[in-house]
């Protein structure tokens, strides 16, 4: 290890200094990566380990002890209680991402392509980010006199005459979870499209033009393929943020709807850590195969 | 200058219903929490006050707020400092291959990607089986950072993609070290990014609930404090809170942009090309 921090001072003043090439560089990387890597490691690696460790301990109803027994996944995997929310689960990223994805794709769309003048560009962009700077919680809990029995929704429906009665199913129920969803996530559609959009070269768009391509065969054509990339890191972020939820879920549907999430924060509620921690390996496994299938599909890092 | 389309108007309607849709909520509330004191969580307003905001200032009606808000506070700035300066140093790291930097990469994915739920539980059970108390500033602290160092180095990445290497080049060839390159050419061009970097690390930390839920010990940061609001409080004070604190963002946000934007016209006014590396 003496032999490694001897060379870095010379690497650090000559980088290109020939002798501490092969060595040199990496040890650089190395500290410059260092807290990144630490945090990571104590923070993200260890809990991982931590919570793949602890689902195969055993619960009391007060604590928990080391074991090494397969009973919480075998609870897990014979109750039908798990495929449906598992199914749950899917069904919100799954509509959420189609909802997000459209509304996102258009946004960035009118904003890339329709808008003209570069500040007003910018402003509008801004103004689609700012929510995303603001509490998750508070924009949760200002649907409630929207959506409510006596809500604006409701109040606005009965007086235009369109319906009778307050619609029960607006708040609570698995379209306020949805709406809720795409509310709070739609952002992370319209900031990575909009950013693969403005790189996408206008020469192209003249070329399509002048092959006589119309506006929408362009679109078709010529944009959206191009565009992939940003809808691949958007739908990362939106099905990562959704299956990983329970807050969401838990608020908007006053706990009548249940995903992955909440049954892990159930658990822990009542201190089944290890059933817990059985639950969320298999989430984490779940989350980590569908990224790993959706990263094949685009290269991270050159796309920002 | 070429006539609209018709798809313009078209596009321009769906952005604005789109713009109502983000921010109609959160103005609704901002009316409602001048509710009079007989007022209730939806319309009709029953007549207009701060009674619910004074409420906000009697300790015995809602609980320790502000409190909770100096440690969101202080989180939020031991969060922000951090985030930039690990953020840096491993956007610099990144821009050479070096040995791990792949598996490095995709574990920061991870982090990016896993649910926040996995982080709380997981540290909360290492600090309980070590046998130490969960705190706000160490587990609350290093449980935050897994959530604003990804985006902080997603955004290095952007900044040095479009880095210009020649600026550097340019310093090396007339004598500068490696260090005096890195603090007298490439910070002071990657600073605007910088601010945003900070931005994010302090609003992600601000408004921080999952990854703070099982690690913030017994003093809850604001936002936890907001969700145990929404289970016991049926009053408008909790849209008063909600109003103050998305004010409170706002603020922030502002200060950053125009941080940004005063930069930009200094550079400008001093005839310098050096943001044009950006």
């Amino acid at each position: 290890m003496s032999d490694l921090a001897g060379d870095v001072q010379p690497v650090e003043k000559r980088p290109a200094k020939r002798a501490g090439r092969r060595l040199g560089p990496d040890v650089l990387g190395w500290l410059q990566a260092a807290p990144l890597t630490l945090v990571l490691v104590c923070f993200l690696l260890a809990p991982i380990a931590m919570i793949v460790a602890v689902s195969f301990w055993g619960a009391t109803e007060f604590s928990i002890y080391p074991a090494f027994q397969f009973d919480n996944y075998a609870f897990l995997f014979g109750s039908d209680v798990t495929y449906r929310v598992f199914f749950a689960t899917f069904k919100y990223a799954l509509i959420t991402w189609a909802f997000t994805l459209a509304i996102g794709f258009t946004v960035a769309y009118f904003l890339a392509f329709h808008v003209r003048s570069q500040p007003i560009q910018i402003a509008l962009f801004l103004l689609c980010t700012i929510p995303f700077w603001t509490s998750n919680i508070i924009r949760m809990i200002s649907w409630i006199p929207f959506l409510g029995r006596n809500g604006i929704a409701n109040s606005a429906l009965i007086s235009w005459g369109v319906i009778d009665e307050p619609l029960e199913w607006l708040l609570y129920s698995d379209f306020s979870v949805i709406l809720a969803f795409v509310h709070l996530y739609t952002l992370f559609m319209v900031v990575p499209i909009f950013n693969t959009m403005m790189r996408i070269d206008k020469s192209l768009l003249e070329a399509a033009r002048d092959n006589g391509a119309s506006g929408f065969q362009t679109l078709l054509h010529v944009i959206l393929p191009l565009t992939k990339p940003g809808i691949m890191i958007g739908t990362i972020f939106v099905v990562t943020l959704v299956m990983g939820d329970f807050i969401t879920v838990r608020f908007m549907s006053g706990s009548q709807r249940a995903n992955v999430g909440r049954l892990i924060s159930n658990d822990i509620s009542l201190l089944q850590y290890p059933s817990a921690a059985a639950t969320a390996v298999v989430l984490l496994c779940t989350v980590l195969l569908v990224i790993g299938i959706l990263l094949r599909f685009v290269n991270i890092r050159k796309e920002l | 200058m070429e006539k609209r389309p018709l798809s313009f108007y078209v596009l321009a309607g769906f952005f604005a219903l789109f713009v109502l849709f983000l921010y109609g909520p959160t103005l609704t509330i901002g009316i409602l929490s001048f509710q009079g004191p007989q007022g209730g969580l939806t319309f009709p307003m029953n007549g207009v006050s701060l009674h619910w905001f004074r409420d906000l200032f009697e300790e015995q009606a809602v609980g320790d707020i502000w409190g909770a808000f100096r440690r969101s506070l202080a989180l939020g700035l031991m969060v922000m400092v951090t985030t930039v300066v690990v953020s840096v140093m491993a956007g610099l790291a990144f821009r050479k291959r070096f040995l791990g930097s792949g598996l490095l990469f995709y574990i920061a994915i991870t982090s990016l990607v896993i649910p926040s739920i996995l982080i709380s539980l997981g540290v909360g059970l290492i600090f309980n089986q070590l046998g130490l108390k969960v705190h706000w500033a160490t587990s609350g602290f290093g449980s935050q950072l897994t959530w604003t160092l990804p985006f902080g180095l997603l955004i290095m990445f952007a900044v040095f993609n479009r880095f210009d290497k020649s600026y550097e080049e340019a310093a090396r060839d007339q004598g500068a070290t490696a260090w005096q390159t890195i603090y007298h050419v490439v910070l002071p061009i990657i600073a605007p990014s910088l601010i945003g970097v900070a931005l994010f690390g302090f609003t992600l930390s601000y408004d921080e609930f999952a990854r703070t839920l099982l690690t913030a010990g017994s003093y809850n940061t604001l936002p936890l404090e907001v969700f145990g609001m929404t289970t016991n409080v049926t009053s408008p004070v909790i849209y008063a809170l909600g109003t103050l604190t998305t004010l409170f963002s706002l603020m922030i946000i502002a200060v950053f942009l125009f941080t940004v934007w005063v930069m930009g016209k200094r550079r400008a006014r001093a005839g310098s090309d050096a943001g044009k590396g950006v």
